[in-house]
């Protein structure tokens, strides 16, 4: 049986086309409509509410709290100040990730993390001979992401805080009308937008506020594949899909270190004692085997594969998610894990893993495509991420 | 005050001094931290009355090997000559299995024609099978992490080494897994005379004789045995501490500084690499090297800040079984006791009580449950028949080693008064069974439970063996899979105690390896260092 979410009771009844998908063990919405176009355009250019409450939370207090999660992730927890948001990955000893999420600060004492797959044995291993508590808080709490760029409008309307002086990755403990909430200025679709923690049993309520207050606003339910097309335009990486957990990975070959998603940036050279610290201090000074990267497919390719056959270019209004592989000079170079149609930059985009050198901005390569049942490919070029990357998201 | 040694050896025990000893002789500055007020490790003397003292973790003093002493230059001590290593005395029953291969067919011969004849050929399997063990104690266990070919190798070299033949292989193998029930039904039909070799597959382990695995342990306990012994290495003949003294000698010439009463706190740790060693007095000693002989669990969940470690790693290490069940009651008597029908010869030796392998494993069952035997196994030596300085003159003392007595009881509950009265009650009782009249010459006794033992010895759980001598904590495995080689996660911290390979019973066998690997010597192959 799957689990649901603490706002089922105001999502289900608008998933009209019966669009629902596996999230966690939770089931969710892919789209209120049959089709995301509407719920990715409110995005965008208006304000979307996006439950993404699925996201495992752990709430880590005591003594050990701060060291317990500098000595786990790549990125420098000492200096998390109160009220600060990190995002970041973490690895195993080899220095191969294991699942990348969110560290907030609430206060001196205590944090809360967030990932894609359930954290606690490893947080328990990591806390041996420390003196923390660690608590599970998935299902307690709830995480409501309102993206867009009225997103700020629309919350302002319903809480007291300060949200023009709440900068990105910052957070915020207030109200919504009368519902204690943490406001972080945070998502997962790289344009303005806030994620919204509240206990579960106020989710109702507070998802309803939102609704009456950004109706004006043309706030829009939004589902997974309104979120995908947004995070794959933001250029960030989805566990499970662009990448494996070093945990789950069956071979070697299938786990990824931080340099080779694109997250060199979230790894601190100059912290204490991490797990994996070694091994990436030695991939640091070779140089990552793989780039994490944008790839935009031609147009102009795409229209002559699909003339081959007599048909018009075909595009999907959903993500694809699979294993494509990427050619240069003929050779295979890569892969690429997930793409999309953008319709805001109306481009084929894809994110692909390419081995070194192959990866350099402005490189040419051939991503495979399939046209009426016969495999192809078509030109693309290399381009650093994130393909979309609004003033807004972080002004 | 703050001082710099080239190397820091942590534990004087027999590994400890053996391991300071390789490292000085090779010219390193070393120092060697003993927690306790005198050296000795397992082999110190327990003050438990007035006069009356014992050793009761070296009842067997273990296996010194020849390359190790040599090596070392410790002058190997003597060994006192015991003619009756085993008895069983049970309800009015007794049979001594004697040195003697021909004596103890004489012996067994009452109880079974057939178990007298066969006598000779498993005390000769025992002996061919723990002289193979015994090669492969003498060198480090194959990397896991080299060409699949070395394990392979190793089992080759040691095998070719000691002439085994095929037949003999597939025996050591079938042998391994087995336990000693199983191994002793293939040979005997005398219940007494299987349950008098039982209990050698039971030390060091939470098991009892129906579990498998414990057809190695006997073996293991074997290792360095004479000829025609079912049961342990004979003592020292210059008592307990014998071979202590020689170690120490031998670590003073080497230059060694031994500091006593040096409670270790910590091991400081920069950039994955030893620092230095705080001791508890808050004092810092400056050093890139560290060979600990403590257990694993000492060593990494005790001493070392877990952020430099791997979490799995430190999950290997808490997942190591301790878990010993071996309580002690030592015993001051105001007199020799007798056991009618008993030689006096055979009080030299190890006496045990329990008459048959079921009540062995009956005693067994109640520590699966976390619970202590309601009559446990319980074993007798007399060590001041050897060494009457160990008692005033005229007395005596008596070591029972109990099992099973688990470190924690059911439900997580401590040893309190009432439990510990419970099992001493028990033992006594096991024992005035067999000997008339001993309460009446009891002056005194002390109960060591495995929490005792903790305290006392330093030791996880309490348990001497520093790991359960178990097949999957031994070779490579040892002290987790992995880390097998005496190197450990943090560089220049070395282990080198009974919780690496050989493990336990082996004087200086994984202390003298771990110094080998810190020096970044070559592995001595099989064969090479008899």
């Amino acid at each position: 049986m799957l689990k649901t979410s603490p706002f089922h009771s105001r999502t289900a009844p608008l998933v009209r086309a019966q669009t629902w998908r596996r999230w966690a063990g939770y089931q969710m919405a892919s789209a209120y409509d049959p089709h995301p176009d509407r719920e990715y355009a409110a995005i965008r250019n208006a304000a979307s509410l996006i439950d993404v409450s699925p996201l495992y939370k752990y709430r880590i207090t005591g003594r050990d709290a701060a060291r317990l999660l500098d000595r786990m992730v790549t990125r420098d927890v000492t200096k998390l100040r109160v009220g600060q948001v990190f995002y970041t990955p973490w690895c195993d000893v080899a220095g191969k990730v294991i699942d990348d999420g969110t560290i907030s600060r609430l206060d001196e004492g205590t944090f809360r993390l967030t990932s894609a797959d359930s954290s606690l044995r490893w947080l328990a291993m990591n806390a041996v001979g420390m003196e923390v508590v660690i608590e599970d808080v998935s299902e307690r709490i709830g995480a409501l992401a309102i993206q867009g760029p009225l997103a700020r409008a629309v919350l302002a309307q319903v809480s007291p805080a300060d949200l023009a002086a709440l900068k990105y990755f910052r957070l915020v403990q207030t109200t919504v009308r009368d519902i204690p909430v943490t406001i972080s200025r945070t998502g997962y679709t790289g344009d303005l937008g806030y994620e919204i923690w509240v206990e579960a049993t106020e989710a109702a309520a507070l998802w309803d506020t939102l609704i009456e207050a950004g109706t004006p606003h043309g706030i829009t339910p939004a589902g997974v594949w309104a979120l995908d097309l947004a995070r794959i335009e933001a250029g960030l990486v989805m566990l499970d899909v662009d990448y494996h957990s070093a945990h789950r990975a069956l071979i070697e070959d299938q786990k990824s270190s931080p340099y080779e998603l694109n997250l060199a940036w979230a790894v601190s050279a100059e912290k204490g004692p991490f797990n994996g610290r070694r091994a990436l201090a030695a991939e640091r000074a070779r140089g990552a085997a793989w780039g994490f990267v944008g790839l935009a497919v031609e147009w102009e390719s795409l229209e002559r594969r699909f003339a081959e056959r007599h048909l018009p270019p075909h595009i999907s209004n959903i993500a694809w998610r699979a294993s494509v592989p990427v050619y240069r000079l003929g050779d295979q170079v890569g892969y690429a894990t997930s793409g999309c149609w953008s319709p805001l930059l109306k481009q084929s985009l894809a994110l692909a893993h390419l081995r070194a050198p192959h990866f350099a901005p402005g490189t040419r390569v051939q991503i495979e495509i399939t046209v009426e049942h016969r495999r192809t490919r078509a030109d693309a070029i290399v381009v650093k991420l994130p393909f979309f990357d609004p003033e807004r998201k972080r002004s | 005050m703050s001082r710099s040694f080239d190397a820091v050896v942590i534990g004087g025990g027999a590994n400890g001094l053996v391991a300071a000893t390789a490292l000085g002789k090779s010219g390193l500055r070393v120092l060697l931290l003993e927690a306790a007020e005198a050296l000795g490790g397992q082999s110190r003397l327990v003050e438990f009355a007035p006069g009356f003292r014992a050793a009761p973790l070296a009842t067997d003093p273990g296996w010194l090997p020849p390359a190790v002493a040599r090596a070392t230059e410790i002058d190997s001590p003597a060994r006192l000559s015991v003619e009756a290593p085993v008895t069983i005395a049970a309800a009015g029953e007794h049979l001594t299995l004697w040195r003697d291969t021909a004596r103890a067919a004489d012996a067994i011969r009452p109880l079974s024609h057939a178990d007298a004849k066969r006598w000779p050929s498993f005390i000769a399997r025992l002996r061919k099978l723990a002289g193979f063990l015994e090669t492969l104690y003498r060198v480090p266990p194959p990397d896991v992490n080299a060409p699949a070919g070395e394990l392979l190798s190793f089992i080759g070299l040691a095998r070719r080494f000691r002439g085994l033949g095929r037949e003999d292989m597939l025996e050591f193998l079938r042998t391994l897994p087995m336990s000693v029930w199983e191994l002793l039904d293939d040979f005997f039909e005398s219940g007494l005379l299987k349950a008098a070799v039982a209990p050698g597959g039971m030390v060091g382990v939470r098991q009892g004789p129906r579990s498998g695995g414990t057809g190695f342990a006997l073996l293991h306990g074997l290792v360095g045995a004479e000829a025609g012994v079912a049961r342990g290495r004979a003592p020292w003949r210059d008592g307990p501490e014998a071979f202590t003294r020689a170690a120490h000698e031998a670590a003073l010439r080497a230059g060694v500084t031994v500091r006593t009463g040096a409670q270790v706190a910590r091991i400081e740790v920069r950039d994955e690499s030893v620092a230095g060693v705080v001791i508890s007095t808050g004092e810092t000693i400056s050093t890139s090297r560290v060979l600990s002989t403590a257990d694993a669990a000492r060593t990494f969940l005790g001493w070392v800040d877990p952020v430099w470690l791997d979490p799995e790693f430190l999950h290997a290490v808490r997942n190591i079984r301790y878990r010993d069940s071996t309580a002690w009651v030592l015993y001051a008597l105001a007199g020799l006791p007798e056991i009618p029908g008993l030689t006096p010869e055979a009080l030299r030796g190890v006496i045990t009580l329990t008459p048959s392998l079921k009540a062995l494993e009956q005693a067994a069952d109640c520590a699966k449950y976390g619970s202590m035997s309601e009559r446990p196994h319980v074993e007798v030596t007399l060590p001041s028949l050897h060494f009457p300085g160990l008692a005033p003159e005229g007395k005596h003392v008596l070591v029972a080693r109990v099992q099973h007595a688990p470190y924690r009881l059911g439900n997580g509950t401590a040893w309190d008064a009432a439990g510990r009265e419970t099992l001493e009650r028990a033992v006594t009782d096991a024992i005035a069974a067999v000997i008339p009249g001993f309460v009446g010459r009891v002056l005194h006794r002390t109960l060591l439970v495995p929490p005792d033992i903790e305290a006392r010895f330093g030791l996880t759980a309490g348990a001497a063996s520093h790991g359960e001598v178990a097949l999957d904590q031994i070779l490579f495995m040892r002290p987790v899979a992995g880390w097998a080689r005496y190197a450990t996660p943090i560089a220049g911290l070395y282990l080198g105690g009974a919780g690496a390979h050989p493990g336990p019973g082996v004087l200086g066998g994984p202390g003298w390896l771990a110094a080998q690997r810190l020096l970044g010597n070559r592995p001595v192959r099989a064969g090479e260092s008899s």
